[in-house]
């Protein structure tokens, strides 16, 4: 694809580009219930709310389609997916695509990019916003012909009179289509599955060569006439806040022109600013340098005792003590009590920062009633809801641009960076560029919870499982929102928890309370991260104390090919926000992963000394993955992973090289949780920066990456998130193999020196 | 204080302890550069000076008196080194963040290496951190490069 389009890059070119956009434009109001009900790919629930018309289409006389991005680009090359859908029903010519980025704005739908959704909840609407575009092309030729419309037909960026060859291309139609109103939804007529000529195919990204050549423009490279750049000092304790600030110093240095204090943070924490003393400069090096001569005397608050160590203590003995139930099926007491075999561990899982390579970084510019925000944000819309709150604007008075973002994985999908920009551009009276350094984003961020877990199992005589006994304690993401909630959210038990695909009889599923003392958030997977850690570790620790082959037994855990239904067993499960019917919960498709990955991977060949395989499967974001993990673990220790084999079912897949992609790098980042720790001390967290806090690199990572895509035609799944989960359990199960040893607290760290 | 930077020659007279990244980005609106960490920890404002990869983050301007420095933006006219081609080739990057640092760091690492064995680009690339994950992308992208370059 000769692409030239660039991301959004400034005020200059945003305008220009809006300005540009001459003809037609192609708005596709869809309604629940609009998808046609054979359509295969259909995810069930349009847009998980009720949307108003969204812009998603224009063509210019010139034949060039715009097709505007909703959903923010963190690597996943969703700009390029969401083309590829839109172009493939509009029958365009791929080569006349360019992708513009839609700014925050309810009229798209949700624009919130997290929870592994851009496709599945966006391949039938948007397939219908290029087919209702193709038919009023199709239509406009009728027109001009004055032939029946049926006789028309739209081909590569031409509509084809078919009785008589006649061709208009997609440009000259423009004028005569503008005068047109869109077809309904529901007359919309989709192309068939054979068809498709890019969905399904391998594009490369839209951004190869910006990206490639420098020019690609992400929150930190956003610069504005007459900016300033601001580094801030946050406290270091959360809800802590400066009791005393001696600017002098920082005044001093050379381009610092104003230290300005940010209002006090007070509970709930949400997505508001943190506090703290912003150095303004009129560049990087400055305000970086003025940051560090600032003198501020903290009163660390509420949280100045978490200790990250006691803390986890505190939670492991509580995971060994009842909590909540939130699945109970059978007799768990019983069936322990009479079991041939017991088996119970604990697992822990310590706090993660995202860390993406990009830190958070926002540009605001505030007048008397507008602002307008560039920023590396995941979530558009609550951007703008959150500035316009903070600045008592109404939200139609801010602009959200939306930069190509230096990674996510969760962190961005929390504005407060742009909150802090916004505040301090109305403050200081010109654009503010507020720039994350590493140490904010590691010291300041909002950590993937810390996790305790004891899981206990009763096994019968011949070594099968008919008793599960687990429990789960971490602080919760709702104390961010809600402060002093200790419980988890039901949202966060549907992370791999009370979806445990296990048939068992005797289940009891629990969960403990925590207390949190710093701010949690998403991260890359999120619960599911901790959970299919210790259930899969587990299974194989079974396996073990059942004297059987670890994969053998994961798939007898797994079971005979069924759906689970959750409903009648009367767990409270929302299934990622779509239907159970159209995504069941299907061990059939979970053992297949497990199958295709383990003979991928050459699972029973005779293995060497200090070598081994593991395996872990996990269904998450309605996808399927298996990930096997080989190992090499020398006489001193030192951890190698040779090659990795991962076999995804995520039903209908857009981009197959970009799911090839996300299961590498999902892998890979699975690894990152089994290496790096966040901890804290006296309220304030311990590392900060890439020294301490531990993610793979290049010399660790596994040498070979298979990945196997399950060719299906069920509706799509999520693909960003899925393959993350299963990476560290199947990694600590070879480890297992390897050498004996059993990991049951992450990080890593030192334990196979010992 | 002279500086040849991506073919120009620039005069600067700022602070000479600031590191070349600020420079770049903020006076030359070179953003291809970029921050990642400031502490030379994760290479993702890898440039070349005289050649040779350096941490724009940790290097003064000092140091690049009478230097000559590439950026990615001056990789290549046309943005076809045979690096840039390799990593356009096994569709290398996801969110592009680290890639110019990874590519000037693979660069580096070609001019002085025609033909690097797996242990020298581990070698050469363990400092450049990609938190997307495509480090065996990376691997075998450079070896794509070495073998068009050979």
């Amino acid at each position: 694809m000769n692409n030239t389009v660039e991301p959004v890059l400034n005020r200059r070119s945003f305008l220009k580009t809006a300005a540009g956009r001459a003809g037609l434009v192609i708005g596709v109001q869809l309604l629940p219930g609009c998808a046609l009900p054979e359509d295969p790919t259909r995810t069930g629930k349009p847009a998980g709310q009720s949307w108003s018309p969204g812009v998603f289409v224009a063509i210019d006389e010139t034949g060039t389609v715009t097709i505007t991005c909703h959903r923010s680009e963190m690597g996943q090359q969703i700009r390029t997916s969401i083309a590829q859908i839109v172009a493939d029903e509009l029958e365009a010519d791929w080569d006349k695509v360019v992708v513009a980025q839609a700014t925050g704005d309810p009229k798209y739908g949700d624009q919130n990019t997290d929870g592994s959704r851009s496709v599945r909840r966006n391949l039938t609407r948007l397939r219908q916003a290029g087919a209702a575009a193709r038919q009023l092309l199709e239509q406009a030729a009728a027109e001009q012909w004055q032939v029946a419309a049926g006789e028309c037909k739209a081909d590569l960026h031409v509509v084809v009179h078919q009785p008589s060859g006649r061709r208009l291309a997609y440009g000259d139609l423009v004028p005569a289509a503008a005068q047109l109103s869109l077809p309904a939804p529901e007359t919309v007529i989709l192309k068939s599955r054979r068809d498709w000529r890019y969905i399904g195919k391998g594009q490369t990204s839209v951004d190869m060569a910006s990206v490639l050549q420098g020019r690609a423009i992400y929150g930190y490279d956003v610069q504005l006439p007459g900016m300033k750049v601001a580094v801030i000092a946050r406290p270091p304790t959360l809800f802590g806040k400066a009791e005393s600030v001696d600017r002098t110093a920082a005044l001093e240095v050379a381009g610092v022109e104003q230290v300005v204090e940010l209002p006090v943070l007070t509970p709930p924490a949400a997505f508001k600013a943190l506090g703290g003393v912003a150095v303004v400069a009129s560049n990087s090096w400055a305000a970086i340098r003025g940051r560090e001569a600032l003198v501020v005397d903290w009163n660390a608050g509420a949280n100045a005792d978490y200790d990250s160590r006691a803390y986890g203590e505190a939670l492991l003995a509580s995971a060994h003590r009842p909590g909540r139930p939130v699945r109970n099926e059978g007799d768990v007491d019983t069936a322990l009590r009479g079991a041939a075999k017991k088996v119970k561990a604990e697992y822990y899982v310590p706090h993660l920062s995202q860390a993406p390579m990009e830190p958070p970084c926002a540009t605001a510019q505030v007048t008397a009633t507008t602002a307008e925000v560039w920023a590396c944000t995941q979530t558009p819309q609550a951007t703008r809801r959150s500035v316009a709150q903070a600045l008592g604007f109404e939200e139609q008075q801010v602009t959200v641009n939306v930069t190509l973002l230096g990674g996510g994985f969760g962190r961005k999908s929390k504005p407060d960076f742009a909150v802090e920009a916004a505040l301090l551009a109305r403050e200081v009276g010109a654009p503010v560029k507020v720039m994350w350094t590493r140490e904010d984003d590691i010291r300041n961020g909002y950590l993937h919870s810390v996790s305790a877990q004891c899981i206990e199992a009763g096994l019968d005589e011949r070594g099968k499982a008919v008793a599960w006994k687990h429990c789960t304690v971490f602080p919760s993401i709702s104390a961010t929102f809600a402060q002093g909630t200790k419980s988890a959210s039901a949202g966060e038990m549907r992370l791999g928890f009370v979806d445990n695909p296990f048939d068992i009889p005797n289940m009891r599923l629990e969960n403990g309370e925590a207390e949190a003392h710093v701010r949690i958030g998403w991260l890359r997977a999120v619960a599911n991260v901790y959970h299919a850690f210790a259930t899969q570790s587990f299974a194989c620790e079974l396996a073990v104390a059942a004297g059987r082959d670890p994969k053998d037994y994961l798939l007898e855990l797994i079971g005979a090919p069924r759906l689970v239904d959750l409903a009648a067993k009367g767990v409270e499960y929302d299934n990622y926000g779509d239907p159970i019917e159209t995504y069941p919960i299907d061990t059939g498709r979970l053992a297949n992963v497990v199958k295709i990955a383990a003979e991928r991977a050459d699972w029973s060949r005779p293995r060497p000394a200090g070598s081994g395989l593991g395996i872990a499967v996990h269904r998450s974001f309605l996808s399927y993955v298996a990930t096997v993990v080989e190992v090499t673990v020398d006489a001193e220790g030192a951890l190698t992973i040779p090659a990795t084999y991962v076999a995804i079912d995520a039903g209908t897949v857009v981009n197959p090289e970009h799911v090839r992609a996300q299961c590498e790098g999902g892998s890979i980042y699975g690894l990152s949780c089994a290496l790096g720790e966040i901890t804290a001390k006296d309220g304030a967290i311990e590392q900060g920066n890439y020294n301490d806090f531990l993610v793979a690199r290049m010399d660790e990572a596994p040498y070979k990456i298979d990945v196997h895509i399950v060719d299906s035609d069920a509706p799509p799944g999520g693909v960003g998130e899925p393959p993350t989960p299963p990476f560290a359990p199947a990694l600590c199960n070879a480890i297992h193999a390897a050498t004996g040893k059993r990991i049951r607290r992450l990080p890593i760290g030192n334990q196979l020196q010992a | 204080m002279k500086v040849k930077i991506n073919g120009k020659t620039h005069d600067y007279r700022g602070d000479p302890s600031m590191p070349i990244l600020w420079y770049l980005r903020d006076e030359l609106s070179l953003t291809g550069t970029k921050y990642g960490c400031g502490m030379a920890l994760c290479g993702a404002c890898t440039v070349h000076l005289d050649g040779q990869a350096v941490r724009a983050c940790m290097t003064p301007m000092s140091v690049a008196e009478g230097g000559t420095i590439t950026t990615i933006e001056g990789l290549s006219e046309n943005g076809d080194h045979p690096v840039q081609q390799a990593w356009a080739e096994h569709n290398v990057p996801q969110c592009g963040y680290c890639q110019s640092g990874q590519m000037m760091q693979a660069a580096a690492l070609l001019a002085g290496n025609k033909n690097p064995g797996d242990a020298d680009i581990d070698q050469a690339m363990a400092g450049n951190i990609c938190r997307c994950g495509t480090y065996v992308r990376i691997r075998a992208a450079i070896k794509t490069a070495a073998e068009a370059t050979s």
